[in-house]
């Protein structure tokens, strides 16, 4: 009974990804990234997320990447719990000093070929946290980084356009 | 026993400290507040380091009133506050760390925030080299000490170390379990892992790069963080902020609550393997957020509140895209509530576990839905009645049993409040323009301002000192969860080890926000 007023309200089966958010950038990008997916990582890639050191407003928007409006599972993109199964680190933050060797250690940990994103505005140089005694300063500091993308936080549209850039430049390899 | 003004009222307030006073006392008298502490007469607000010095913020209640005392380190030591009211303990630990300052007498003298890994000791102190190194060791080519957990022994414990590296999309912190079979025995926690130095950032940083700092304290309250740095350098240079933007202003800090609640809602019960809740909430959620770019150009609405008012414009238009999503989020409540109450296998997951004692609540002055869900009800935005609050009208939900459920239930209340409160500011069509009154380098001295402001999580107490030329001279941020992790420890006691990620979110502390 409680499914039933349920699904009557929101008017979708619950089984089926909600319909995508409004414009036709978003589509077009979603588009894109679902083709990215299945030519370069034969349908599927593994993200693990590391946080060295954010505000944790990073943490929020790529959260938000799986909410039903963006639903990135839908296109073969899967966060996952140990860096051992990723193929991809996701890292956000200026890389404290107290993050460092963790960061390097999960770096260690991922399987071979693997990339690295580096999101947000402290993940690129420190940002605003750039010269403090307690950061490293910018993720490829400490590991080397394949992609970085820019924003304070990036937005989840934004998020995807990157990943998306990762395809690119991963087919070029 | 001599009570608070007692103790106070023999020391003259300091000039230039504002809105409440604080007062320089002697050894004696610090360890009277610390006793009226321990005897549960005064909360402890806040203890931190300054050059030469430590403050101490408490608030005492009935009536509700805040109260500054600072003392001077004599040879570098100050009486150990946390020897006798624990909630201190890892504030003195972070004062060492940080200043350098050592509490005489301490329980425990383990270092907290500084893992070994910085270039030197004591930053925003003497800046001493870091232990056994005589040039500056960096980053991985040192090997810090270890940490010296609290050993458990007994037959068939065994530990499981978690972090700081966690399984999902969460921040770093390890924490150490002592487990007997499924049951956990203790948890011990390591936190610092984010600490990013921004209290050494905002020493010297002009009004804006600090407002940014302050701003990116704990994203997720990057609102209220903003209100309370904001609120504290307008009280210290005296600035009066116009009343459209304190309304503005409020209305964030309500869409920030708002969002907050729904997402953990339903982050808690996805921890709790009850995903459709989770669906839903993040829906609303991210309406929320959609709401809020449209109407202040950010999806966190962060940086919009600034020392002197706001740096964005808030109209009409922008008015009414928030009122519709009010309608939308009143529309979806009704629902997901029942959807959590009615699943029985979800409140069979959630009453009971997590008890945080309503005595330990009270002693720790938990903040937020931590406290209010053990039935301490104290929410400064009510009892310290900052505007425009103060004539807005709202409830502050109370619950006495503790757990997972009370903590749920105490967010779903205040979504419900929160509703209530934009509704009102929208129904006095505030139209806020931008920086209504920057504030400037005008006074001859150094002024003090100190602000506490409720945030999602709870109470954000925020000190700052101002340079006669407008720029941060010593700014503190103390984050709700400094009171609200020590408990953790305490209320997962006795749990299955399977059910810390519940209980864990039910609390949802910030590691950004503690470890700064
Ligand atoms: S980029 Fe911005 S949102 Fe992300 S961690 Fe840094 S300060 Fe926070």
């Amino acid at each position: 009974m409680r499914d039933i007023l349920l699904q009557s309200i929101w008017r979708t089966p619950l089984t089926e990804p909600r319909p995508p958010a409004d414009d036709a950038e978003s589509l077009e990008l979603r588009a894109q990234l679902k083709q990215g997916v299945d030519a370069f990582f034969d349908g599927s890639l593994s993200i693990r997320q590391v946080d060295a050191g954010s505000c944790n407003g990073c943490e929020l928007e790529i959260h938000a990447l799986n909410n039903p409006f963006y639903d990135l599972e839908r296109f073969g993109l899967k966060f996952v719990a140990s860096p051992r199964h990723a193929d991809l680190l996701l890292v956000t933050g200026p890389v404290t000093e107290n993050m460092r060797e963790a960061l390097k250690r999960t770096y260690d940990a991922t399987p071979s070929p693997k990339w690295v994103v580096a999101a947000g505005a402290c993940a690129l140089d420190g940002g605003i946290y750039a010269g403090s005694y307690a950061c490293a300063g910018g993720v490829s500091e400490v590991i080397p980084v394949d992609l970085h993308i820019p924003g304070c936080p990036p937005s989840p549209d934004l998020l995807i356009k990157g990943l998306l850039a990762l395809m690119m430049k991963g087919r070029r390899r | 026993m001599p009570n608070l003004s007692e103790i106070l009222d023999a020391f003259p307030e300091i000039e230039n400290h504002r809105p409440w006073p604080r007062r320089l006392v002697d050894a004696a008298s610090w360890r009277a507040l610390t006793e009226l502490l321990a005897e549960g007469e005064i909360s402890l607000l806040g203890l931190w380091g300054d050059a030469g010095h430590v403050h101490m913020a408490v608030l005492a209640t009935e009536p509700w009133s805040i109260a500054v005392a600072s003392l001077a380190c004599a040879n570098g030591k100050f009486p150990s506050v946390g020897r006798h009211h624990a909630p201190a303990i890892r504030l003195e630990r972070t004062i060492h760390d940080l200043f350098g300052h050592e509490a005489s007498g301490a329980v425990d003298k383990r270092p907290w925030l500084d893992h070994g890994r910085w270039r030197l000791r004591a930053p925003l102190g003497q800046q001493t080299p870091p232990l056994g190194q005589q040039t500056p060791p960096l980053g991985e080519r040192t090997t810090p000490p270890a940490y010296d957990f609290v050993k458990n022994i007994g037959e068939g414990l065994h530990q499981i170390p978690v972090g700081p590296v966690h399984a999902g999309i969460i921040e770093p912190g390890h924490f150490r379990f002592t487990a007997n079979g499924e049951t956990i025995v203790r948890l011990e926690e390591r936190l610092g892992y984010v600490h990013k130095g921004v209290e050494g950032l905002m020493a010297g940083a002009p009004l804006a790069r600090a407002a940014r700092l302050a701003a990116r304290c704990s994203g997720d309250s990057t609102v209220a963080c903003s209100l309370a740095f904001s609120r504290a350098v307008e009280a210290a240079m005296g600035v009066e902020v116009l009343a459209g933007a304190v309304s503005v202003r409020a209305l964030m800090a309500e869409l920030e609550r708002l969002a907050n609640h729904i997402g953990d809602i339903g982050a808690i019960c996805n921890d709790a393997a009850f995903a459709l809740m989770l669906a839903y909430c993040s829906v609303l959620r991210e309406r929320i957020l959609r709401a809020c770019y449209t109407g202040f150009g950010h999806r966190l609405m962060m940086d919009a509140i600034v020392p002197g008012g706001l740096s964005v414009d808030f109209g009409e238009n922008e008015a009414e895209v928030i009122r519709q999503l009010v309608a939308t989020v009143r529309l979806a409540m009704p629902q997901l509530i029942e959807l959590y109450d009615d699943t029985a296998s979800l409140q069979d997951r959630t009453a009971g576990s997590g008890v945080l004692k309503r005595e330990l609540a009270r002693r720790f002055a938990c903040g937020g839905f931590v406290g209010r869900g053990s039935g301490r009800s104290f929410d400064a935005r009510r009892d310290v009645a900052y505007p425009p609050y103060d004539r807005l009208s709202f409830d502050v939900p109370v619950l006495q049993e503790g757990d997972v459920n009370a903590r749920v239930w105490i967010r779903i209340k205040e979504v419900e409040q929160s509703l209530g409160l934009i509704e009102q500011i929208l129904t006095s069509a505030p139209s806020a323009g931008r920086i209504n009154a920057e504030p400037r380098a005008t006074q001859a001295c150094a002024t003090e301002g100190l602000a506490l402001v409720e945030g999602f999580r709870g109470d954000i107490l925020a000190w700052v000192r101002v340079a006669p030329d407008a720029t941060i001279e010593r700014c503190h941020l103390r984050d709700p969860s400094w009171f609200q992790w020590p408990v953790l420890e305490a209320a997962i006691e006795g749990n299955i080890v399977a059910d810390f990620p519940l209980c864990n979110k039910s609390f949802n502390c910030s590691y950004s926000g503690h470890d700064l």
